[in-house]
């Protein structure tokens, strides 16, 4: 048997979890440093994963790994990477490092406090980070329904505490205030995703139910339950297919989040610190768009085709609705946290517009989004930790003090913007495409999105930024070494993503071919057959 | 030879990516470091022309492909060059007017703490407009097309503790967003109707799309070259531009990205040669910016200001000339380059003017100051012949050909076209002996500036004095070219012959002679001297501006549209988004909490997040229900 490169790459940040909370109080430096050592093997696992993979291989899976788990009701321990998830999980392995040194010293004990022996959550901030870290991986990986749920659903409980447990420091507001506040969003967190996934869990039943009522025994093996599809063996009544679709795709759209279902979002996001509140959108977040390109798609083509036009109307409210309202934000997170949104509508529409441009978009977005955002959001989180405050209001001519924060400020927001020659624009440009050539009205509606994002990202930035400078940012240092070896590798990689995807799109398009002939979906045909043998030269 | 196309670009990119991320190590030497880039660039454009030109005019154009790009199932961007007659014409114009620019920056920026920065951001867009110039397919030009409209941002706004130069620098940006927009739909337009947005196929099976494609593609094409090349009704952003240092007005705002507009349009030449409706659209929005800048420019006092309603209504000219199709391209890309030449020029003049003024703008404080500065003086003076299209001088060739060819229209709209462009050559006439006559002659205005700026020289009366050789050079040499490029061009129809290959060349046959057009255009160039005479040179300017006519002040305030945008588009903007926050706040946020606490009996803890509104949330379920039909529907019927 091979080494199980897959299980292995869940299972290092695992450990490094429960070694992380089992550092002594005392040594909090040493917990640092070891949960950081962990992330950086888990990113050399997802390397080593990204080098193994073989894009041009037959077969939807690779490096698969299966075991038998619960006999008595078909649940096996199945893993499997195809191009999209392989990407995914090296995002997330890439991320977490990053995460954890931005937010090196958020959980400390406060300035002049002496914690007592027992006070241990340093520990538990790093601790909890792997924790999701892991979880999110196996989910990436998973390609059994029911293993999938587990851990899609066990992610809040580490999120919840991450959420609920650690918060700027307060500032101008009292200690109580927002402890109450980010109580509030932990919660409300929790509850808007226990609800998608109590619905999904029915769905998941009734899944099991119709295969053990049509193939004899009961599966929740992607690749077994798409296999009978295929032969014929497993037909399920539109009625069926349409209710169990549904019952997936709530989850997943409450966690990606889409229009109405995202308010928890600019709560989680604007409350947690910044680090966290990038493990919420680049890393969680995916989980989402990623199980509507895999389940969705693949073990219900059929509803999903049917459910298309109102999933792409709801994602072009989400690109429009949450611009508008992140123009209209005077919080810097909130801000951020509404630009996600709309960046999850463009994810969204390009997965729907069911074409290869769209849905190579749409994953390439998915990486591109998690880079730009974290440079964006991770930049604020320092801008922020000086101030001590997250409105807008509070800053101005930022850039006359800390030009260098100011700089790597407006490449992130550039980048949020798509800005060409940054990797987002790549994306969102792929995305675009896509749905013009399947729905021009979609396309067009998509494409007010960007003049939209140059608004929201260039209007905080004129009013963080520029201008004189306002007396809480007087004599504001500019970044420090942590906080640049944080943002220059981030910057970099937008650069030379924006410069040459190659790398990337090459993995994803096999699989995204994959997909859409799983939905039988093929792209249109341009008007113009002159061109064709032309063009593909 | 194919390989110096990519190393054009690379140097000033180079330059830009050192004077950026190098640090303060390199504040002293940073702007001889860019401009010696800028002229590296420069160098080998001069390379490639000489290759050029040891080649037959048919078979002049390098094509390379450097790598693919975005390759993702039958969509292919690949980074590759082309360069052709057309690109090498804009190649020399970008890199010439950019290494003289970078030098004159080198003397005008030498006191601003923070020029290092400047010369990387000037090095970036030189790059970037290079790529825009030389790109072989319209995705790769889109990069450039942005690029050069975030240097532009980043320049305009340079001066960023001024909050008008901040908001400025956005305007500019977000304006050209919105002409962004049409390139980017106009790309996904060619890709749907030809699979390929390479310049060849599309360009060369162009006819095969049919009209109404065409149409649509052209008419996007349009929109955004109004937002690069401030027409109307995008034009708002240029006034505010001239918030940056006028070097950059100069390069950025006057000679080369402004024109980037007139260059997509005519290298689409076949797109819009088989869009007649298209074309139609085109040669309105020229007609119009020629006269709509030409009116503002003649109320402006900011003398930066006067002259970017000048460049305005200029490239409004050559936005007419390329919708007249093969008739007109040739001029389009000659007043292009020769506007290049003294617009640049007069630019610099201005500079040199504010940087003996203590940076003063307003032309009510200037006057007489062409004893002060004769070199100054006498290269303004010279590009304002050339701009007013005096016998002999650039613009005089390149101006009048646009008029002939807007009679060549033919029928009531080439009256209608020749006659804006008749007008139009009266209007600048005007305007530009009025800023001569305001800043070079009378009697000192000069007052005493309360100037902000901080530095020592900043207070006081000015002591105008003419400006270090480093900006003086580079106006002398624009002068030469203001003065002999047109009739270099005209001899033995070089230009036209040098470009045909590219753009094509059809003969118009207007239904006056070219000499009553010349001599009509020197009849009403005649008049508007006089009347810019009569009212400025005779008697004393005053200090303060007078109330003025109904439409001076119309036109000092851009004829309004900028009212219109702030009431419309930022006001209503504004209560759009305020109101959409407390709908998401209240509503959406309600419906979903009181749903999921009705549905899933989650209500112990759900209800502390509502506002405990049953009506509110009837009201606003029935709503989102609504919408979401609505647009269920609207999705359906596309």
């Amino acid at each position: 048997m091979s080494f199980p490169l897959l299980t292995a790459t869940a299972v290092v940040p695992a450990v490094g979890a429960v070694a992380t909370a089992a550092v002594p109080a005392a040594r909090r430096a040493a917990a640092k440093w070891l949960a950081l050592g962990f992330s950086l093997a888990t990113l050399v696992l997802a390397a080593v994963q990204l080098v193994r993979f073989d894009p041009d291989a037959a077969g939807p899976f690779q490096l698969t790994e299966s075991h038998a788990w619960i006999k008595d009701f078909g649940v096996r321990y199945e893993l499997g990477v195809d191009g999209i998830a392989v990407v995914l999980i090296a995002l997330t392995a890439l991320l977490i490092p990053f995460v954890m040194l931005a937010g090196w010293h958020d959980a400390d004990p406060l300035e002049g406090s002496s914690p007592n022996r027992r006070w241990r959550p340093t520990q538990g901030f790093f601790a909890l980070i792997l924790m999701v870290e892991a979880m999110v991986v196996i989910s990436f990986e998973a390609t059994d329904v029911f293993l999938f749920y587990l851990f899609f659903e066990a992610m809040l409980i580490p999120m919840y505490f991450l959420i609920g447990g650690f918060g700027d420091r307060a500032g101008e507001r009292s200690e109580e205030e927002t402890a109450a506040q980010r109580s509030y969003a932990a919660v409300k967190f929790l509850l808007y995703n226990l609800a998608g996934g109590l619905i999904m869990m029915a769905a998941v039943i009734g899944l099991y139910a119709v295969t053990a009522d049509q193939l004899g025994t009961g599966t929740f093996s992607l690749q077994e339950i798409v296999q009978a599809r295929v032969d014929g063996r497993l037909e399920l009544p539109p009625v069926t297919e349409r209710a169990l679709f549904l019952g997936f795709f709530f989850a997943f759209a409450v966690k990606a989040p889409l229009w109405p279902l995202h308010t928890w979002l600019p709560n989680a996001m604007g409350e947690a610190t910044a680090p966290v509140a990038v493990l919420i959108t680049a890393v969680v977040d995916k989980v989402g768009t990623f199980a509507m390109l895999r389940f969705c798609l693949q073990l219900f083509p059929g509803a999903s085709k049917w459910a298309t036009p109102v999933i792409v109307a709801l994602a072009l409210v989400s690109i429009v609705y949450g611009a508008l309202l992140a123009v209209g934000q005077r919080d810097i997170k909130r801000l951020v946290a509404y630009a996600s949104i709309s960046h999850f509508g463009f994810i969204v529409l390009g997965i729907f517009a069911m074409t290869t441009q769209g849905q190579g978009g749409a994953t390439l977005y998915m990486v591109n989004h998690g880079i730009s955002t974290a440079a964006l959001m991770l930049v604020a989180g320092f801008l922020i930790s000086r101030r001590g405050s997250r409105l807008i209001a509070d800053y101005g001519g930022v850039q006359k003090v800390a030009p260098v924060l100011a700089g790597t400020f407006l490449v992130g927001g550039l980048a949020t913007l798509s800005l060409p020659g940054l990797a987002p624009f790549v994306s969102e440009f792929l995305v675009l495409v896509g749905t013009f050539s399947r729905y021009p009205a979609a396309g067009i509606i998509a494409t007010v999105g960007i003049v939209l994002a140059a608004l929201y990202v260039l209007v905080l930035y004129q009013r963080t930024m520029t201008g004189p400078v306002t007396e809480g940012v007087r004599g504001m240092p500019d970044l420090r070494v942590r906080e640049l070896v944080v943002v220059a590798p981030l910057i970099a990689l937008l650069l030379f993503l924006g410069v040459y995807p190659k790398p990337l799109t090459e993995i994803i398009d096999p699989a995204v071919g994959h997909t859409m002939s799983q939905v039988e979906k093929s792209d249109p045909k341009p008007d113009v057959p002159v061109n064709e043998a032309e063009a593909a030269k | 030879m194919e390989n110096l196309i990519g190393l054009l670009v690379a140097a000033p990119l180079l330059g830009a990516a050192v004077l950026l991320c190098g640090g303060r190590r390199l504040d002293r030497s940073g702007p001889w470091v860019g401009t010696l880039l800028a002229a590296v660039s420069f160098g080998l454009g001069v390379v490639l022309f000489a290759d050029m030109l040891g080649r037959s005019g048919e078979d002049r154009t390098l094509t390379t492909t450097v790598f693919s790009w975005v390759p993702v199932g039958g969509f292919r961007a690949d980074v590759g060059f082309q360069l052709d007659q057309l690109s090498m014409t804009f190649v020399l114009l970008i890199t010439g007017v950019g290494t003289l620019i970078h030098l004159y920056s080198v003397g005008y920026m030498e006191h601003d703490e923070r020029r290092r920065r400047f010369f990387g951001y000037l090095n970036l867009f030189l790059a970037a407009m290079l790529l825009l110039v030389v790109a072989d397919n319209y995705l790769l030009l889109y990069v450039g097309w942005e690029g050069v409209g975030l240097a532009s941002y980043l320049l305009i706004g340079f001066w960023q503790h001024k909050p008008s130069a901040a908001t400025a620098a956005k305007k500019a940006f977000l304006v050209n967003r919105v002409g962004d927009m049409g390139l980017s739909v106009a790309i996904m337009l060619m890709f749907t109707t030809f699979g390929t947005f390479a310049f060849g196929p599309v360009l060369d099976g162009a006819e095969a799309a049919g009209e109404g494609k065409l149409t649509a593609i052209g008419l996007m094409l349009l929109l955004a070259a109004c937002g690069k090349s401030a027409q109307v009704p995008l034009q708002s952003w240029l006034g505010d531009a001239m918030e940056g240092p006028t070097p950059v007005s100069a390069l950025i705002h006057a000679a080369t990205m402004v024109t980037a507009g007139v260059y997509l349009i005519t290298r689409s030449g076949a797109v819009f040669d088989a869009a007649p409706t298209a074309q139609a659209a085109v040669v309105t929005v020229g007609a119009v910016t020629l006269l709509f800048g030409a009116i503002v420019g003649c109320a402006k006092d900011d003398i930066k200001k006067a002259l970017a309603g000048s460049t305005m209504s200029q490239i409004g000219y050559m936005i007419l000339a390329a919708g007249l199709g093969p008739v007109g391209y040739v001029f389009a890309i000659m007043h292009l380059v020769t506007h290049g030449f003294f617009k640049a020029g007069l630019f610099l003049g201005a500079g040199s003017v504010m940087h003996g003024m203590n940076d003063e703008v307003d032309m009510r404080r200037y006057g007489g100051l062409r004893k002060y500065m004769p070199v100054t003086f006498v290269t303004f003076g010279l590009g304002y012949l050339a701009i007013i299209g005096f016998p002999g001088l650039s613009g005089f060739f390149s101006k009048d050909k646009i008029i002939e060819a807007a009679f060549a229209k033919g029928g009531t709209e080439g009256w209608i076209l020749g006659g804006a462009a008749l007008l139009g050559a009266g209007i600048t006439a005007f305007y530009m002996t009025r800023v001569m006559i305001m800043t070079f002659f009378g009697e000192p205005r000069w007052q005493p500036t309360a100037s902000d700026s901080g530095s020592a020289a900043g207070s006081g009366a000015p002591h105008p004095h003419e400006s270090p050789k480093t900006m003086t050079v580079p106006m002398v040499i624009l002068a030469f070219g203001s003065v002999f490029a047109g009739g270099l061009f005209s001899i033995n129809d070089t230009f036209l012959k040098w470009l045909e290959p590219v753009t094509g060349h059809a003969h118009g046959n207007p239904p006056v002679s070219a000499l009553t057009v010349t001599a009509a255009t020197m009849v009403v160039l005649v008049l508007g001297v006089a009347l810019a005479w009569a009212r400025y040179g005779r008697r004393p300017v005053p200090v303060t501006a007078p109330r003025g006519s109904g439409l001076t002040r119309a036109a000092r305030r851009d004829l309004f549209q900028d009212d219109f945008n702030h009431v419309v588009l930022v006001r209503g903007g504004e209560h759009l988004t305020r109101s959409l926050v407390y709908v998401d706040h209240t509503l959406v946020d309600g419906v979903v909490n009181g749903t999921a606490a009705s549905v899933g009996g989650l209500s112990g803890r759900m209800r502390r997040l509502q506002n405990g509104y049953a009506r509110s949330y009837a009201v606003s379920m029935f709503g989102g229900a609504a919408l979401l039909i609505a647009a269920t529907l609207l999705m359906r019927a596309v």
